[in-house]
């Protein structure tokens, strides 16, 4: 009977999942949100059914029932996120909210299928985190502010990473975490964010070659910082997106070839100075000559990555725990060996299809400034994806950067959150504006009249003169 | 006047139609590079899954052991080579009721794998058992059964084969032209894989005779005059037109400079052309033909011919070498010719060049898993012929058939003539040490000549000649194969 379950419910799951990546592509045919609403109800259906199945089948492999539990307490977090965001904010975008509440979900059931305890630590903390973020559309939204505030995300940004770097606690070698009282923090995440604001902030008003050159300098701190601190893959974020800020506000492609030519020399530079970018490029290049040391990781990801096939070995069949740090920067991994490779290629159309959403707000925003904050988040997110799983699958060197919202680590999904909740705010500031344009409209057409009753008036006295 | 403040305060503002380009163009990229990253993941994880879970590395393995019995190995007709017993305590033996018949070919699975145990492996410890016969396994806590391999060996081939190589040590390997497949392997000194455990330390520390060596795909030998093939294919494609007019007079040996290449027991040939040097296996003939082949292009031929690279064909084995180029001497060229020198061959390699000749110039490429079946018979996976390399035309491959078939009618394979069928090979007796006496017996060819089905490469260490030694068992095969 549990065989037949675990084995169905293998087929039922990828099914569900890709369901859902479908609908999440589906949106995008239709232009306003009233239209895609149907969507939006089939994917929560999707959603819970994915989940409730991933822990049915948890429930059969560990024999505890008690993981409904765990279920039900996930599932009314998610519904009352869903809800609320929707209730608060009605003209918001729901595709983000599904999207960040599967992910979520997906999150929850590696974890509680890894590690109980680090699911439980990560349940607390998305709610807690996901109440702090109900709050930041309305802030984005209402402070206009904001806009003026460039220099202050500099310093704070460079403060912190600073901090870390001079006080921080190593961990493998890294210099990354900070703790306060008790809780662990890992500045980088969020500095993220504050990071495309100054960028954003810098450059609306006017992107002429002496604002690129001063944030160039700024942006330049803090990659350098991050590779000091050994943090690679957070160092390329930074540099990556500052680069394509820079092509959008200045509309000029020199600027993405002068990026990709700075970047290439300063790469360069860095694996001659720092043995550990040599390490992590020789990992990537050859992980089976050091299959014991540098490449055990990639190699052990590679295991795992293979073995499940199209549909996985199902939920505990495998032995995802062999990759060290699965939990946190392997987690794709996991997700294919025990969910499969359909299901895994899901998770990835899921990530595209939120970024895809972060870049269609971004493009209706007529706001330089808020449309640079949009796009920035946008490719914030997804070249993170795109560093943790192309690093987890050899596609690219390893830089051990977390799958947002999916992988253990509060800092990660926190900012991942708040970064959704702030597209969630511009999609507000949106709405603003297309009332601001219609009152506009209204007020050209009454202008408008009014000129031609003037005219109208002109002509008539003209006439009667001519009479 | 004011609609034209209007005009200008939406433009300023306007940044939707200004920046799109730009946004739209990053966002393109990312999702082509996406799409690219899904693509290199499927295809990665798909075709690597065997290789990796067959790394000793790759915990996943044991995982599989210890869930499902290892499967079982069959010959082509059913008969088993190799399975796993479980005792009333639960513990397992593999057996191999051939004993040492199929030492090398099925090979072992215990202290490291070998033959068909470990091109298998994956499909062995893995079990696509129908989900009700799992469920009782489940029930009576039992462990699946793993799916079983069919092979393409045939019995009777490889037990005519190990009886005819008897106490020699050597090699023999049967195989089909038009498809690729090995129906029988043997290598001796073989070992007994039932009791590999016991004697493990022993059959490691003996260096000298190499026991565990499969000689058919590892074991490097002199090719002698068997290589001759490769000498005339050479001559042919420099002279197409010109080289059935060949002529050389044989008195013995020939000389250059202080060095001096002598026929095989001083035999002078006389006048003879090509066919009839390739029939007679003259040294002396061929070594002229060594000097006058442009080096270069002999160069390319021999890289053509699979020389001097491994073969993907996913079974261990050594790289055949041979070493001409331009800067080869004189001499260097006369012992290359000849097969003597610093070329050394593998029987497997000799017998896919055979084959191409048989199968109209081109290897089929060799393999000796057929399919892979369920615990109920379900095929999972059937393996095909598949083509490895065009390695000369379609004309060379005539040529060099109806020179192989002289060797029969009136060379040093006569003993194969005359008989049910038509047999067409060459014969090589390789020195490998400065006594004169000493000579591996060679014989490679195929029969019918006219439509072959069958091909077989045979080395006999130390024995003598091959038209004495290596013919004789050549023919036990074929009149088994056809009686």
């Amino acid at each position: 009977m549990e065989l037949y379950i675990t084995e169905l419910s293998k087929y039922v799951i990828a099914l569900l999942m890709a369901l859902y990546a479908y609908e999440a592509f589906a949106v995008f045919r239709f232009g306003n949100e009233r239209r895609r609403s149907g969507i939006y109800t089939r994917q929560r259906f999707l959603m819970i059914a994915v989940h409730f199945s991933c822990f049915m089948v948890i429930c059969f492999e560990t024999g505890e029932m008690s993981y409904l539990f765990f279920f039900a307490f996930q599932q009314i977090v998610l519904l009352a996120t869903a809800a609320l965001f929707h209730v608060i904010y009605p003209g918001a975008d729901r595709l983000i909210i599904n999207n960040m509440c599967m992910l979520l979900s997906i999150g929850f059931v590696m974890l509680s299928r890894l590690s109980y305890e680090k699911a439980v630590k990560q349940f607390l903390i998305v709610a807690c985190s996901v109440a702090l973020a109900l709050f930041i559309p309305f802030l984005i939204q209402k402070l206009k502010f904001l806009k003026n505030l460039t220099w202050v995300y500099a310093a704070a940004g460079m403060a912190a990473l600073s901090v870390v770097l001079i006080l921080g606690s190593t961990t493998y070698g890294s210099k990354i975490s900070y703790s306060i009282g008790g809780i662990t923090f890992q500045p980088s995440e969020f500095v993220k964010i504050l990071f495309v604001f100054f960028v954003a902030g810098a450059l609306y008003q006017s992107a002429s070659f002496k604002e690129v050159a001063v944030t160039a300098a700024v942006a330049g701190i803090h990659v350098v910082v991050l590779v000091v601190s050994r943090d690679l893959g957070s160092a390329l974020i930074f540099f990556v997106v500052y680069v394509m800020m820079v092509f959008v506000a200045t509309r000029n492609p020199f600027y993405l070839l002068a990026g990709a030519g700075g970047g290439s020399c300063a790469a360069y530079i860095a694996y001659r100075l720092f043995s550990h970018v040599q390490i992590r490029v020789q990992a990537w290049s050859d992980p089976w000559s050091t299959i014991d040391s540098a490449g055990y990781q990639i190699t052990q990801s590679l295991f795992a990555i293979s073995s499940g096939g199209w549909f996985g070995l199902g939920l505990f069949q495998g032995t995802p725990e062999s990759i060290p740090f699965v939990e946190a920067d392997f987690i794709f991994s996991a997700i294919a060996e025990e969910l499969g490779i359909v299901f895994a290629m899901c998770v990835i159309l899921v990530c595209l299809s939120s970024f895809l959403m972060l870049v269609e707000v971004s493009l209706r925003l007529k706001d330089c400034f808020y449309q640079l904050i949009a796009f920035g988040l946008a490719v914030t997110y997804i070249f993170q994806v795109f560093l943790t799983i192309g690093g987890g699958s050899k596609f690219i060197p390893l830089t051990g950067v977390t799958l947002p919202l999916v992988s253990y680590g509060g800092s990660s999904v926190l900012t991942t959150l708040i970064l959704f909740a702030i597209a969630e705010g511009l999609c507000m500031v949106r709405r603003d504006e297309e009332r601001e344009e219609q009152w506009e409209e209204r007020q050209r057409k009454k202008a408008e009249k009014r000129n031609e009753l003037e005219i109208a008036d002109v002509w008539d006295e003209m006439e009667e003169e001519k009479v | 006047m004011s609609g034209m403040k209007w005009k200008k305060k939406k433009s300023e503002n306007n940044s939707k139609s200004r920046n799109s380009l730009p946004i739209m163009t990053v966002a393109s990229v990312f999702v082509a590079v996406f799409l690219g990253m899904m693509a290199y993941i499927c295809h990665y994880s798909i075709t690597h899954r065997q290789e990796l879970i067959n790394n000793s590395y790759n915990g996943r393995q044991q995982m599989l052991i210890a869930k499902n019995v290892r499967g079982r190995i069959y010959s082509r007709d059913g008969d088993i080579l190799a399975e796993t017993v479980t005792d009333s305590e639960g513990t397992e033996r593999r057996a191999y009721p051939h004993a040492n018949l199929f030492a090398h070919g099925v090979g072992y699975a215990s202290n490291g794998r070998a033959g068909a145990e470990a091109i298998g492996n994956y499909y062995l410890i893995n079990s696509n058992a129908p989900l009700s016969q799992k469920a009782a396994n489940d029930m009576a806590g039992e462990k699946y059964e793993g799916d079983s391999l069919y092979t393409t060996f045939d019995v009777k081939l490889q037990q005519v084969a190990s009886q005819a190589l008897g106490v020699y040590k050597g090699a023999i390997i049967v195989s089909e032209p038009s498809t690729g497949k090995i129906m029988a392997m043997v290598s001796k000194p073989d070992f007994d894989p039932n009791q590999i455990q016991a004697f493990w330390d022993e059959l490691v520390a003996d260096k000298e005779s190499g026991i565990l060596l499969n000689r058919v795909t590892q074991g490097l030998y002199p090719p002698g005059s068997t290589f001759k093939i490769i000498t005339a294919l050479e001559y042919i494609r420099e002279n197409p037109d010109t080289w059935q007019s060949y002529n050389f007079y044989c008195s013995g040996s020939l000389v250059d400079g202080s060095d001096r290449i002598s026929c095989y027991h001083g035999q002078s040939h006389g006048q003879e052309n090509l066919a009839r040097s390739f029939a007679k296996s003259c040294n002396s003939s061929f070594a002229s033909i060594g000097l006058q082949v442009d080096r270069l292009k002999f160069h390319n031929t021999l890289e053509g011919l699979l020389f001097n690279k491994g073969l993907s064909i996913g079974m261990n084995h050594s790289k055949s070498r041979v070493d001409v180029s331009g800067d080869s001497t004189n001499a260097q060229m006369m012992q290359t010719a000849i097969g003597q020198g610093t070329t050394g061959m593998t029987p497997l390699h000799l017998n896919m060049i055979t084959n191409a000749i048989a199968n109209q110039g081109s290897v089929m490429k060799p393999y000796i898993i057929d399919r892979v079946e369920n615990s109920v018979g379900t095929v999972i996976k059937q393996f095909t012929p598949s083509a490895y390399k065009k390695i000369m035309s379609q004309e060379e491959a005539e040529i060099l058939k109806g020179l192989m078939q002289g060797v029969v009618e009136e060379g040093t394979a006569t003993r194969l003539k005359g008989l049910s069928y038509t047999a067409a090979g060459k014969t090589g007796s390789a020195e490998y040490s400065n006594v004169k006496e000493d000579s591996h017996a060679w014989f490679t060819g195929f029969a019918p000549a006219e439509e072959p089905e069958i091909s077989v490469t045979i080395i006999i260490e130390g024995a003598g000649s091959g038209g004495d030694y290596a013919v004789p068992i050549a023919r036990r095969i074929f009149d088994a194969y056809f009686e």
